[in-house]
């Protein structure tokens, strides 16, 4: 029956997190939650197959999950004051009903204090990234190690020293209160965000474990947009995610090879997440409380809705370049910003800004700085110079398509 | 929770002893307005130029003069505190004055 199987399926992607976290919260021990987690969703595959998929997967999963663990504890005859609240939790519920249809916002709270507590700031980034995509996207400890390139031995450990942190240091399983929300919830979409640039930035077939992540990202982006609907900048996020997305099968041609904004194949990217892009960055800004990423979604969208390259609107862009400036105060930003003057203004323009950064030596040691240097010269004609400044750039490049474009590159120019 | 905050202080800063430290208005505010019922123990710390790090090798007990890694920062003084959890451990910590004077407070929780 490949229907149960896709039923399973399908609740995996959908309710996994939301098991976990509420097994949390009863059983306060990561490691059983995911256990019972496991076990719930093992045992649906042969219920759901003899009585048919329950009108609310996600509730009988839960309910058979804290049966599971409420087993468990009772077994082991330890933790006499947890077997005390989960049975009392067990009895306030009751017994599963398949035509309960009530309301959910108890349990909606428990994967978000999940979300809060696997980005919290006392964890090192790295461990982050890892439980949340353990605990909450359900990806296995070696789909996540292969992901991030590190040795499941090494990945296991992280998650295991994470847990243990957040067992002994006392990091608390909640939503944080009114004070702490606005940087706290900052930090969880950091940890969305960086989680998609893990995937985004790989671009061989051999890295398409890595490329879910972006789809994992964008996943955890909507639940959070769903779980806050009030805060812009999940919206901004989701917008921004699903707007990057949208391009990213056109920026490596069939050979691996990277290929620039200006020359992707524009008719290949995704209007559905464009449409979808456009639409919630629109809902976000008419809150009127703009923020980082909704400044560069509207960025984003800037490129995604040109209908040619040459249609882009480079002098809207360096301005929301200019505004992004002042909330991440980075010269990264800045040299962002750069490109865009010198594409509305003239590559003069963006020179003087690159030369200024230059001076002020905060990215000395940043491929990207001289292959900017390089990308304007070139694109007015100072292909000598142009040249030298690709030589500076490949000294400093480490990505291998990063580095065969710029030779290609430098190419050109030697032989104009 | 009980934990333990660590006091630091860049080294080379000037030395305050407990005296002037209570007469200090950052100090004053601070064992007022935050410590009041919360803390539960504590100590000032001389700087690290009067310390002595004592090592020992098998039965061998090795003294050394100052402490056993050069940093920029000398543990300082060490409070012992109650909270609900590490959030409130942190945002006490980052009401001493140590953890915006250059200095930083480490929050390590107590093994009970």
């Amino acid at each position: 029956m490949p229907d149960v199987e896709e039923a399973v399926a399908a609740a995996f992607r959908e309710e996994w997190g939301q098991v976990v976290a509420t097994l949390i919260r009863v059983t306060g021990d990561w490691d059983l939650a995911e256990e019972c987690a496991q076990d719930a969703f093992a045992q649906a595959l042969d219920r759901w197959r003899r009585d048919g998929v329950p009108r609310r997967p996600g509730a009988w999963l839960t309910t058979t999950a804290r049966h599971r663990a409420l087993d468990v504890l009772r077994r082991e005859a330890v933790g006499a004051a947890k077997l005390r609240e989960a049975a009392v939790l067990a009895r306030d519920e009751g017994p599963y009903d398949p035509e309960y249809d009530g309301d959910d916002s108890g349990v909606q709270d428990d994967r978000l204090r999940l979300i809060f507590t696997c980005c919290h700031p006392a964890l090192p980034i790295e461990a982050r990234v890892a439980l949340t995509l353990r605990t909450l996207a359900g990806l296995t400890t070696p789909e996540i190690a292969r992901a991030f390139l590190i040795p499941e031995a090494t990945m296991a450990q992280r998650l295991v020293r994470a847990k243990k942190k957040i067992r002994n240091a006392g990091i608390p399983y909640r939503v944080p209160p009114a004070h702490l929300l606005p940087e706290r919830t900052t930090g969880v979409l950091g940890v969305v965000y960086l989680l998609f640039n893990e995937g985004y930035a790989a671009t061989s077939g051999a890295d398409l474990v890595r490329t879910n992540l972006c789809a994992e990202a964008i996943r955890l982006a909507r639940v959070l947009a769903r779980l806050m609907p009030d805060e812009p900048e999940t919206l901004g996020l989701l917008a921004l995610l699903l707007l990057h997305d949208a391009r990213r099968r056109t920026r490596v041609d069939a050979a691996g090879e990277l290929v620039t904004l200006e020359d992707q194949d524009r008719s290949a990217w995704d209007r559905a997440e464009i449409d979808e892009g456009t639409e919630l960055l629109e809902t976000a800004l008419r809150r009127g409380r703009p923020g980082a990423y909704q400044i560069q979604a509207a960025i984003a969208a800037c490129h995604t809705t040109a209908v040619t390259a040459e249609g882009t609107d480079w002098a809207d862009i360096a301005a929301l370049y200019g505004e992004l400036a002042r909330f991440v105060p980075s010269a990264v930003v800045r040299l962002n910003r750069a490109v865009a003057v010198g594409m509305s203004e003239g590559s003069d323009a963006g020179l003087a800004l690159v030369a200024e950064l230059e001076h002020e030596g905060d990215l000395a040691g940043y491929h990207l700085l001289p292959a900017t240097r390089a990308d304007l010269l070139r694109r007015s004609g100072r292909t000598k110079e142009a040249a030298a400044a690709y030589e500076q750039a490949l000294e400093l490049v480490e990505n291998d398509a990063e580095r065969r474009f710029l030779e290609k590159r430098l190419a050109e120019c030697r032989s104009a | 929770m009980k934990y333990a905050l660590l006091f630091c202080s860049p080294v080379g800063d000037e030395e305050h002893s407990p005296a002037e430290h209570a007469e200090d208005p950052r100090f004053a505010a601070y064992f007022a307005e935050v410590r009041a019922g919360r803390v539960t123990g504590g100590v000032r710390l001389r700087p690290s130029t009067d310390a002595t790090t004592v090592r020992v090798s098998g039965d061998e007990v090795l003294l050394s003069d100052g402490p056993f890694a050069e940093t920029k920062e000398y543990l300082a003084g060490i409070a012992f505190i109650d909270v609900a959890d590490l959030d409130e451990a942190i945002a006490l910590a980052a009401r001493h004055p140590a953890a915006s004077g250059g200095g930083s407070v480490e929050v390590r929780p107590v093994w009970e």
